[in-house]
């Protein structure tokens, strides 16, 4: 039943079974983050609708002479006005008084029980663009693009020049080197999180964004990722290589960091993941609102802004954007690097 | 350079000219001093100059800091500098370890930190063995011949890329009081509930979510499990009219042990540091029903009036005892549960 059925055809309630189970959970990963696109393009308004509609309706607006402002339209839905749309000025209790924007000189009044809402669709950009005038959206999105890419340039460098010489070279110490750092795999950041405090602030890294590039640099998991992939490089192409006088700083960056371009670029795809939704180091290192990240803004915001979701849900689907391209462009490499090393 | 100016190249071909470009230029800089270095050190200590900086690193934000640890644990008072804080000894556990009754939190002297040690084992507890239950169901449906099975493998690992601050807001606002979870059960005729200001309900979400944001990283490595399983084994298995619930339990369990273990412990170490996703989700409450371990560490060390970094480190150090014993406790009872 469960095992994988092989050299059989014909769909059986098994096939069902597992079609149904597969599109079940394609709609609970995928359903959240498409909600919170659809209601990031909602006005205030359309999101404090309860029950909430899925796309953003919201009510249609006009204006009138005479009258400040945008102000609502109304389907009226029975009496001698049946069928006509007007613009509401003002409700007196049970009444409401509307009137044509091309006669606004003549009043209607109507019972709101006869009245419904215009609705028409409306995608609320404005909730995006708002991001870069009322808060310092971009300067966070900087921070965090700065850190993502230095740290996994840094990354790559660091902990290939390791792997190098842990695959390469035979040299005393080569083993307890490496099992130490395989060793502090075990070790959770959350264990050293005062220590690392302390050291960040006695090199003066607090509220810097190296304070949040440099500690996580060196991954056990690069190290050992990149270690085992080196190792299968043949060692006969570096002999050659220091037949024709090469230096090993060449070899190195000339020959084997181009061969290991598979197992580098799954690393970088796992340090750009890593990097851009970390959160309790970031926390912890910066304090100063213009150091910050996105997922550190967005958390202080969202104490401060739980009146204002569409800034919230507008600043989360930016801060899920650029994983979510990844994920469409990548996901094969993505996913058949999780399955080949394990790591995340 | 004449025939680019009359065929411009692509965009691509461009940019990743300039890239190469740019890579031979910085990584050139290093040759001069490393041949230099090269030409005084004898093969071995070459070796040494590669990895330096990794250790250098490692040294500095992981080795050093374990030391740190330790004489923070044992010193009290609310300085960052360690040659401010007076030594204390063993007070900081002490007074963590100070409880009346163990399973009555109230009676503790640390009465948060208790909460967050009971807690969190009944989340990992729960947490990771729904975890793999589901991880498995869907690594074995996905191991079928079905037509989208990459589109599928796909969807079920899209929410272990997402930012835990993403995933806990995604899930706040399906949650709140008008949102559409209960829209949805009050469009059924039901009751809506205020999920995160319900003890219970808030505690099982915690769970909902951490297992929604991470079973595709562990469906992903059963499933190459799975995968590595030959066919013949199977097709041997069919010849023999075995049950299908019976190759299951005599063929593809025991063959796949060694990925549930990678699963089970790597499944455990993180939840037993859970703290990301439920912190932002429900800031450990409605009260103390979601405060686990981490939240203390990071509350009673970063976010408290006072911090103090003795108490804070006191706990991780318990904490990293308690992830040293349970690892060692698993590899244990896997080498008696080898054959």
């Amino acid at each position: 039943m469960l095992a994988a059925r092989r050299g059989r055809s014909g769909w059986d309630w098994t096939d069902w079974a597992s079609h149904f189970y597969l599109l079940l959970g394609v709609a609970l990963m995928f359903g959240p983050v498409l909600w919170l696109f659809v209601s990031s393009v909602k006005t205030q308004a359309a999101l404090d609708t309860f029950p909430p509609t899925f796309l953003p309706w919201e009510q249609k607006q006009a204006t009138l002479p005479g009258h400040a402002g945008a102000l609502p339209v109304f389907q009226i839905m029975a009496g001698d006005r049946a069928g006509q749309s007007l613009v509401q000025i003002r409700r007196i209790g049970l009444e409401a008084q509307l009137a044509s924007p091309d006669d606004p000189a003549k009043i209607a009044r109507v019972p709101i029980s006869q009245l419904r809402p215009e609705l028409r669709l409306h995608a609320s950009w404005s909730n995006y663009t708002d991001l870069l005038r009322k808060f310092d959206f971009g300067l966070y999105f900087l921070n965090s693009v700065f850190i993502t890419v230095v740290a996994t340039v840094l990354t790559l460098l660091v902990n290939s020049m390791a792997a190098f010489a842990l695959s390469k070279y035979r040299f005393k110490g080569r083993e307890p080197v490496f099992l130490v750092m395989l060793a502090t795999l075990t070790i959770p950041p959350t264990i050293v999180l005062v220590p690392n405090y302390l050291i960040a602030s006695a090199l003066g890294l607090t509220n810097s964004l190296w304070g949040v590039i440099f500690p996580a640099v060196a991954t056990p998991t690069g190290v050992f990722m990149l270690r085992q992939y080196m190792l299968t490089l043949p060692d006969e192409i570096l002999e050659a290589a220091r037949m024709d006088n090469a230096s090993e700083w060449r070899i190195y960056w000339r020959i084997v960091l181009p061969l290991s371009a598979p197992a580098l670029a799954v690393l970088a795809i796992f340090s750009v993941m890593w990097r851009w939704n970390d959160f309790l180091w970031p926390m912890v290192v910066l304090s100063r609102s213009d150091v910050f990240t996105l997922p550190i803004a967005l958390f202080s915001f969202q104490g401060d802004l739980q009146t204002q979701w569409q800034y919230l849900l507008a600043m989360t689907a930016c801060t899920l954007l650029p994983v979510t391209l990844i994920f469409v462009f990548l996901q094969r490499y993505v996913t058949q690097g999780v399955a080949s090393v394990g790591v995340k | 350079m004449g025939a680019g100016f009359h065929r411009p190249a692509a965009l691509g071909t461009l940019i990743a000219r300039a890239l190469g470009l740019l890579y031979g230029a910085v990584m050139g800089l290093p040759e001069r001093p490393m041949r230099a270095a090269q030409a005084r050190m004898r093969g071995g200590r070459l070796g040494w100059l590669f990895v330096a900086p990794n250790l250098l690193v490692f040294g500095v934000f992981t080795f050093l800091p374990i030391v740190i640890d330790f004489w923070y644990a044992l010193t009290g008072g609310a300085q960052l500098l360690p040659q401010d804080r007076p030594y204390v000894g063993a007070e900081n556990f002490r007074s963590l370890l100070a409880c009346a009754n163990y399973l009555d939190p109230t009676s503790c002297e640390r009465d948060l930190f208790w909460y967050g040690v009971w807690n969190t084992l009944k989340f990992v507890a729960i947490q990771v063995t729904l975890m793999i239950v589901f991880s498995l169901l869907t690594a074995l449906v996905l191991n079928r011949r079905i037509v989208g099975r990459g589109f599928y493998r796909a969807a079920f690992f899209y929410p272990v890329l997402l930012s835990p601050v993403v995933v806990a807001l995604i899930w706040k606002w399906i949650l709140q009081r008008n949102g559409i979870l209960n829209a949805t059960i009050q469009g059924a005729g039901g009751n809506g509930v205020n999920w995160l200001v319900d003890a219970d309900w808030a505690f099982f979400w915690s769970i909902f979510v951490s297992i929604w944001a991470h079973m595709g990283f562990y469906t992903l490595i059963l499933l190459a499990g799975l995968q590595a399983i030959p066919a013949d084994i199977y097709e041997a298995a069919e010849m023999d009219a075995a049950s299908p619930w019976r190759r299951f339990r005599r063929l593809t369990l025991p063959l796949l042990t060694p990925s549930l273990v990678v699963v089970f412990i790597l499944g455990m170490i993180r939840a037993v540091q859970i703290f990301d996703e439920v912190y932002v989700l429900t800031g450990g409450g409605p009260g103390t029903a979601t405060v686990y371990l981490v939240q203390f560490i990071y509350q009673t060390g970063f976010a408290a009036g006072v911090r103090q970094y003795g108490l804070a480190a006191a706990g991780s150090l318990l904490l990293a005892a308690a992830l040293l014993l349970f690892t060692l406790l698993q590899l244990r009872g896997l080498k008696r549960g080898a054959p």
